[in-house]
């Protein structure tokens, strides 16, 4: 048990630093590149948490996918090289606001336990038992989830079509 | 192959019977896995290698190498390897010196890891992940991240180019490969590795193997044409085409660096092979005997050993002779042809496989709705392509 608590460790700096690098970078792809190492923690995370098939499907569609595209964006954009991005803009206090109120609920729900961060149930494998919640009783929010994709896909079609 | 399995075991045993913690023969057993598995894939590689050189020189009517080693000029690979190594280890001066070295790194990681859920022979796999066929998909996709920092790190337009275009072919080709990928899976009903094989053991009307390749053609010639593409393999190797990029992503690199990468295309070849064995051909399921002094078990896994590979082999043996026969994609043609032609194939496939999964022996049925899905799917192709907006057209 203490050794995983130590890779939880690791991993939980890992993945912030991964974080702190994303947020704080001043050039834009390598806090990209940062992004990618943040979301190879967060599998991992997810993977000490029994949760194998999250693991998995972090890492195809976060890091193979939306990085990836990421990436494409930043590099169609000119002299990416030289232009180095603003960390800090006008909204900073709203947002300090904010990251230190996430922060105070973080600490009261892992202090005071809160019921849904207690311990996971016990499965021998994850993707059946997802499979089947996703298609029975979560099937209602799972095709508002599509269709608010498929909206987005459309914006983002109108936006990129000129004529 | 059982015989790994009781060995490990055994070994953990009697070092649990010294009082050492299990933590150490956990180490021991994942340096000597991880030892074989890295020994396997430079050797397989190097052979690769040569063996590509012998397939296109004799596609192009050469001898190819003779010399080095004598017999037909087996030990070119290791000449070149030591030539790689003994060479100067370049970074260009305007490049950004730590994502520049890291690249490779997470190009061969990606790829290596990808080994862990390769099923060998009955019983020989490093770990049975019940999420196998999706971790290996999951994992290979990291190593467009190493191109895209590679070409982007090198600070060269062409080598930014590359990286770019494979970006978008990996983004594109990976929706149809994933999706092709579904139909055995649900068949067998699983995503472990191990049992996808065992699903393949039966036979189909009692005289073909029970491959997944005979119901699922389809999915099959997919999954392939979209494996050529994950490797950077002609007819889509656009994002290192040498008549237009040089090299492309990896025209900085010299030395160590780009043997690293040359070595993880070779191992990456095999990847895509192995799932294409283990999900289409059967994977290590083959006609075999009982051989002479040896336990029942031990005979079966050593043909399932040899099965394996010689399918992958010849997947390989598909891959390079494709390689010297087509000619390169266009950018356009290579990304109209993923979202176009291969993804409303996939599609069908998926839906045709799910019908004939639950209607079961209703023949007529899905005669008729694979007719009007494949149909679907080439008036989907066919059409007009005047008012689609080309990749390429803007930049």
């Amino acid at each position: 048990m203490t050794l995983k608590l130590g890779i939880f460790y690791f991993l939980a700096a890992f993945t912030v630093w991964a974080s702190a690098v994303v947020v704080l970078g001043k050039n834009i792809v390598r806090s990209a590149v940062a992004l990618i190492f943040g979301f190879c923690g967060m599998a991992a995370l997810y993977v000490l948490l029994d949760a194998e098939f999250l693991a998995a499907v972090q890492v195809l569609i976060y890091v193979g996918g939306i990085t990836i595209l990421l990436l494409f964006a930043i590099m169609l954009t000119s002299r990416i090289g030289s232009t180095t991005a603003r960390v800090v803009n006008d909204q900073v206090i709203l947002s300090a606001i904010a990251a230190i109120g996430l922060l105070v609920g973080l600490i009261y729900a892992s202090t005071s336990g809160i019921p849904a961060m207690s311990g996971p149930p016990r499965l021998p494998e994850t993707a059946p038992f997802l499979g089947r919640a996703l298609l029975t009783t979560y099937a209602l929010p799972f095709e508002a989830v599509s269709v608010l994709l498929l909206a987005a896909m459309v914006g983002a079609i109108v936006l990129a079509r000129k004529d | 192959m059982m015989i790994f399995a009781t060995l490990v075991e055994r070994f953990y045993a009697a070092l649990a019977a010294w009082g050492i913690p299990w933590i150490v023969p956990t180490l021991v057993v994942m340096v000597i896995v991880v030892s074989v598995v890295l020994a396997y894939i430079s050797v397989a590689a190097m052979f690769m290698i040569w063996w590509e050189r012998k397939i296109s020189a004799h596609i192009q009517v050469r001898y190819g190498p003779m010399r080095v080693g004598g017999w037909h000029g087996w030990a070119q690979s290791i000449a070149d390897g030591i030539k790689l190594l003994l060479k100067e280890d370049l970074i260009p001066t305007g490049a950004d010196k730590v994502v520049f070295v890291l690249a490779p790194m997470v190009v061969f990681g990606a790829t290596v890891a990808a080994y862990v859920t390769i099923p060998w022979a009955p019983g020989l796999i490093v770990r049975d992940l019940n999420i196998g066929i999706l971790y290996m998909v999951s994992i290979s996709s990291l190593v467009v991240v190493g191109i895209i920092m590679a070409g982007w790190s090198s600070n060269n337009k062409y080598a930014t180019l590359g990286a770019l275009r494979s970006a978008a072919q990996a983004v594109s080709y990976e929706v149809p490969l994933v999706l092709s990928l579904l139909g055995p899976v649900m068949i067998a009903g699983t995503m472990s590795m191990g049992k996808l094989v065992e699903a393949q053991s039966g036979r189909w009307f009692g005289v073909l193997p029970g491959w997944f390749v005979f119901p699922q053609i389809v999915a099959f010639l997919t999954y392939f044409t979209c494996a050529l593409a994950e490797c950077n393999r002609l007819p889509f190797d656009i994002p290192e085409a040498e008549s237009e990029l040089v090299a492309g992503f990896h025209v900085e690199y010299s030395g160590m660096r780009f043997a690293m990468f040359f070595l993880a295309e070779y191992a990456n070849m095999f990847v895509v092979s192995a799932i294409a064995t283990t999900l289409f051909l059967g994977g290590w399921h083959g006609p075999w005997i009982p051989l002479p002094g040896l336990p029942r078990e031990v005979a079966h896994g050593l043909f399932g050993l040899v099965w394996f590979q010689v399918k992958c082999y010849f997947l390989i043996f598909v891959m390079m002779w494709l390689r010297w026969t087509l000619a390169r994609l266009r950018v356009d043609q290579l990304m109209g042809f993923a979202w176009k032609v291969l993804l409303p194939i996939s599609f069908a496939n998926l839906i045709v496989t799910g019908l004939v999964l639950i209607l079961g022996k209703h023949a007529l049925l899905y005669v008729g709705g694979i007719a009007i899905l494949l149909l679907v799917a080439i008036l989907l192709a066919a059409r007009p392509a005047a008012r689609t907006v080309r990749v390429g057209e803007r930049t």
